[in-house]
């Protein structure tokens, strides 16, 4: 089994080459603005000095590419958001409990209809296709090509949802739709709020993954190409580009698989130190531990399954003031290398601080030989009290676990640290989310009514269902896990008839 | 919606009205979760609805109980149904205000002030919605101090008050009074029959109550006791604090069990939200299991297949790491989450109290035995 990962981030493009289950060459890349440029050199770099040959079994890439278009308010379509649910739900109208600065750019047009269904499958009144019609005129005459469209209780019963775009593909042919059925569960406005991110994202995702297509066929490397999602599983890249939010926190969780990976540990707390912010996070089982209740992205509330983390400002690159002492959260970032003074720079940064205190060997440390030993250990007692801290709050048990550290920024963590059995170190550590990225897993997913037979024996036929799809997918039958399964009674329909949606992934081979 | 400002007589001391600010409503939405015991809807979309309100300049006065006189008019709401129908057909604000308008004119008297039947989930919030539109003070007080899903389990029938009329609205137009019932429990199977058939979602206006009634008969001061859960949650993760265990030492309360939700049954049948959450048990309860037994709100909750925490001793579950309340509705599989036991109101603990709210008034033919009586932990 032969995978390359490749993780663009926001300043590096990282690839590895994995061969058989162990790292073969890894390279680092300046991220490009077109994104294409950064990672055909990545993969050059790797043809070029590995042997990769013509062809591997697959190409896995991870980005924050999605994520940081909504942090930043940039490449985001205008969105048509369609409601179907009048007279219900109609005083909290979509966008609601949006940042207004990200309602104000998503915002295209708000569309409320009459239809939707009851718990119990009944429509809540007829659905109102002349009001969607004319919603529909109204959207192509505004010019909006992105359209999301939610109904009440569409998980139940999605077929409101199904007709709305029926008639918008009549009325208005161009225009990219997004149904929430297709993406959450029961929740309204959770639901809704995926439907809206995703509506904003689709133009981006599928301009982003031809620009990673046309790397892949430029590197004449050929291979399947597939996004890395936020539970850790792939997805073919023409699937992620129509579902650019299951991509979302890839970066994550593909760091704290990474770690698992490099040190052999399933159980552990993993603290990835980068330029402006370290994230810590808790692997249970070699899973990341998942948040548990409504996740907000960016200020957006939604059901995802994201995993639980715990950001604080402190990295590499966090400016260190003293007198009093304060360090981070702003950061010098990408500018490391020009503004730190031990690169030549004016700017202290905790880069800097370690390189005098000795963990560190990096440009000039004669530089910084001013600095006084006691600010120095003041400066370094600090970040390594609050490194420690982060890594205890994440931690579920009282009983002693390793804590894994990646990350470019790592050498920041102390060498023990209170409450954990020891920090671990790993090879390629400064890569850990492009070896995440090579070692995801696959999923199987199965959403079907089941009839006639028991509660228990549709559950159990669901998560039958689920796994042999996964081990068609290509999962190891082996290591698949159940992830996710959650039954509704279609009270309408005779019998005791159930519908159920299970999700299991593994690992691959 | 315009509503014109209304000619009050209620007379209080200026010490027992006072603005309810924006921040103090999201405090009283996490500590009402809490005390929705699992039922009553998640508060955030009531919440959200109020954020906007005020948003539009309206605000809302909190009214001192003792601050009634006698025969001040009390309108009591709430929202009844599933509260999984809540998270689709979400609580809209004028719909809210609706069912007192209805009783308004059914009884042709005006209200001085406005209250909640339970100051638990959804349903603390929703006189607040009501009195933000119809300009009406909301009374520091409940009649559960918690949430219950019936009717009849209110310190109103414990005191045998009188149970009608009922006003009820849905978002269809469609209005129903019910004029007179035979009892407390009739009146709670006349009005859960009505609102099955909209939906399993209806507002409704309780039988208009008096400001002696409230003084004597309704749980007093329980919205400011919602809004200071809410300020221990909040002040613990503002100082990073474990919020549940702030919690439990601020109100006297038991953690119960730490686990992870293995299996849920969930179906939303006669009105109600019905079921039962199997936990595996986390850190110090590794190796034992947890079942609850919930209709809306958490009635049972059994340890290694021994009930060990009963109604009315408020059970809820609450994420481990936030501290945020998680209700029926809203558990999931994977979650961990952390049981907790909270007292129960005093006057639920009566004999006549227990016979309303206790085990079995759900059907469990179990003797009541508070969580906090024994004298093992």
């Amino acid at each position: 089994m032969r995978t390359i990962g490749i993780d663009v981030g926001g300043t590096n493009t990282d690839a590895v080459l994995l061969i058989d289950g162990s790292v073969k060459h890894a390279v680092k890349t300046p991220t490009t603005p077109d994104v294409t440029a950064g990672i055909l050199d990545a993969l050059m770099q790797l043809r070029k000095n590995s042997d990769v040959g013509d062809a591997v079994d697959a190409v896995m890439i991870g980005t924050t590419h999605f994520i940081n278009a909504v942090i930043q308010r940039r490449e985001l379509a205008r969105v048509a958001a369609i409601r179907i649910g009048l007279p219900a739900s109609a005083s909290l109208e979509p966008f609601i409990d949006w940042p207004e600065d990200l309602a104000a750019i998503v915002r295209g047009s708000v569309h409320m209809v009459a239809g939707g269904h009851e718990y119990d499958g009944q429509p809540i009144v007829p659905f109102d296709r002349p009001a969607m019609q004319c919603a529909a005129a109204e959207i192509a005459k505004a010019g909006i090509h992105s359209a999301a469209v939610t109904s009440i209780f569409s998980p139940l019963d999605p077929e409101c949802e199904h007709e709305a775009a029926r008639l918008l593909r009549e009325i208005c042919p161009r225009v990219d739709i997004t149904l929430s059925h297709e993406l959450g569960r029961i929740g309204l406005l959770e639901r809704e709020n995926a439907a809206l991110l995703n509506a904003a994202l689709k133009d981006l995702a599928r301009r982003t993954v031809n620009a990673f297509e046309r790397a892949l066929a430029s590197s004449g490397i050929r291979a399947p190409l597939y996004l890395t999602q936020n539970d850790g599983t792939i997805a073919r890249a023409e699937h992620a580009s129509a579902f650019p939010i299951f991509s979302f926190a890839s970066g994550p969780t593909n760091s704290m698989r990474g770690a698992a990976f490099l040190s052999k540990l399933n159980d552990a707390v993993v603290i990835d130190v980068g330029g402006t912010s370290t994230d810590v996070g808790c692997l249970h089982r070699n899973f990341p531990r998942q948040a548990n209740n409504a996740v907000q992205i960016c200020g957006v509330r939604t059901l995802f399954r994201m995993p639980d983390l715990l950001s604080i400002g402190l990295g590499g690159g966090s400016l260190v003031n003293y007198a009093p002492l304060r360090i981070g959260p702003d950061s010098v970032g990408f500018r490391l290398t020009d503004e730190a003074i031990a690169f030549g720079g004016s700017t202290l940064t905790l880069t800097d601080v370690a390189v005098a205190a000795g963990l560190i060997e990096l440009g000039d440390r004669r530089k910084l030989a001013y600095m006084s030993p006691s600010l120095i250990s003041d400066a370094m007692a600090t970040v390594q009290r609050r490194i420690g801290e982060a890594a205890d709050r994440m931690k579920l048990d009282a009983a002693p676990l390793p804590l894994i550290a990646v990350g470019g920024g790592s050498f920041l963590v102390p060498p023990q640290v209170p409450g954990f059995s020891e920090v671990v170190r790993v090879e390629h550590y400064t890569v850990a989310n492009a070896v995440g990225a090579a070692i995801s897993q696959v999923s199987g997913e199965i959403d079907r009514i089941f009839s006639g037979m028991s509660r228990d024996e549709a559950m159990a036929q669901a998560e039958e269902l689920a796994r042999k799809k996964a081990i068609e997918a290509g999962a190891n039958g082996s290591t698949l896990e159940l992830v996710d399964i959650e039954d509704l009674p279609l009270a309408y329909l005779p019998g005791n008839t159930l519908r159920v949606r299970a999700r299991v992934i593994g690992r691959i081979g | 919606m315009k509503c014109p400002k209304r000619e009050h007589h209620l007379i209080v001391d200026t010490a027992g009205l006072r603005e309810v600010s924006a921040d103090e409503l999201e405090l009283l939405a996490t500590g009402a979760w809490v005390l929705g015991a699992g039922g009553g809807g998640s508060p955030y979309f009531s919440w959200l609805n109020l954020r906007k309100l005020y948003r539009q300049g309206r605000q809302v006065r909190l009214l001192d109980p003792m601050g009634l006189s006698d025969d001040d008019r009390v309108a009591v709401v709430s929202s009844m149904g599933a509260p999984l129908v809540m998270q689709e057909r979400l609580i809209d604000a004028a719909l809210a205000a609706k069912p007192v308008r209805m009783m308004e004119q059914f009884t042709g008297r005006k209200f001085d002030a406005i209250m909640a039947v339970e100051v638990g989930g959804s349903n603390a919030l929703q006189p607040f919605l009501a009195g933000a539109l119809l300009d009406l003070p909301v009374v520091d007080a409940d009649a559960m101090g918690r949430a219950f899903p019936e009717a009849q389990m209110t310190s109103f029938a414990i005191h045998d008050l009188s149970m009608f009329p009922l006003t009820l609205a849905d978002i269809r137009d469609n209005e129903v009074v019910i004029a007179r019932a035979a009892s407390w429990k009739w009146m709670e199977r006349l009005s859960r029959k009505v609102t099955t058939e909209v939906g399993s979602i209806a507002f409704t206006c309780k039988a208009p109550r008096n400001g002696k009634e409230i003084k004597h008969c309704a749980i007093l001061h329980t919205v400011s006791k919602a809004i200071r859960i809410g300020q221990t949650i909040h002040e613990a993760r503002r100082r990073h604090l474990d919020p549940i265990e702030e919690l439990l030492k601020a109100e006297g309360g038991k953690l119960l069990f730490t686990g992870k939700v293995a299996d849920l049954v969930r179906r939303t049948t006669e009105g109600f939200l019905r079921g039962t959450a199997r936990l595996e048990g986390l850190e110090n309860f590794a190796g034992h299991s947890a079942e609850l037994l919930f209709q809306n709100e958490f009635s049972i909750g059994l340890i290694d297949d021994v009930p060990r925490v009963m109604t009315p001793d408020i059970i809820c579950t609450m994420d481990s790491e936030s501290g945020e309340a998680i209700g029926t509705e809203s558990l999931r599989y994977g979650q961990r989450v952390t049981i907790i036991g909270l007292p129960a109101p005093p006057i639920m603990l009566t004999p006549k109290g227990l016979e309303l709210v206790g085990p079995k008034a759900f059907g469990y033919d179990l003797r009541f035995r508070s969580v906090f009586q024994d004298g093992t932990e």
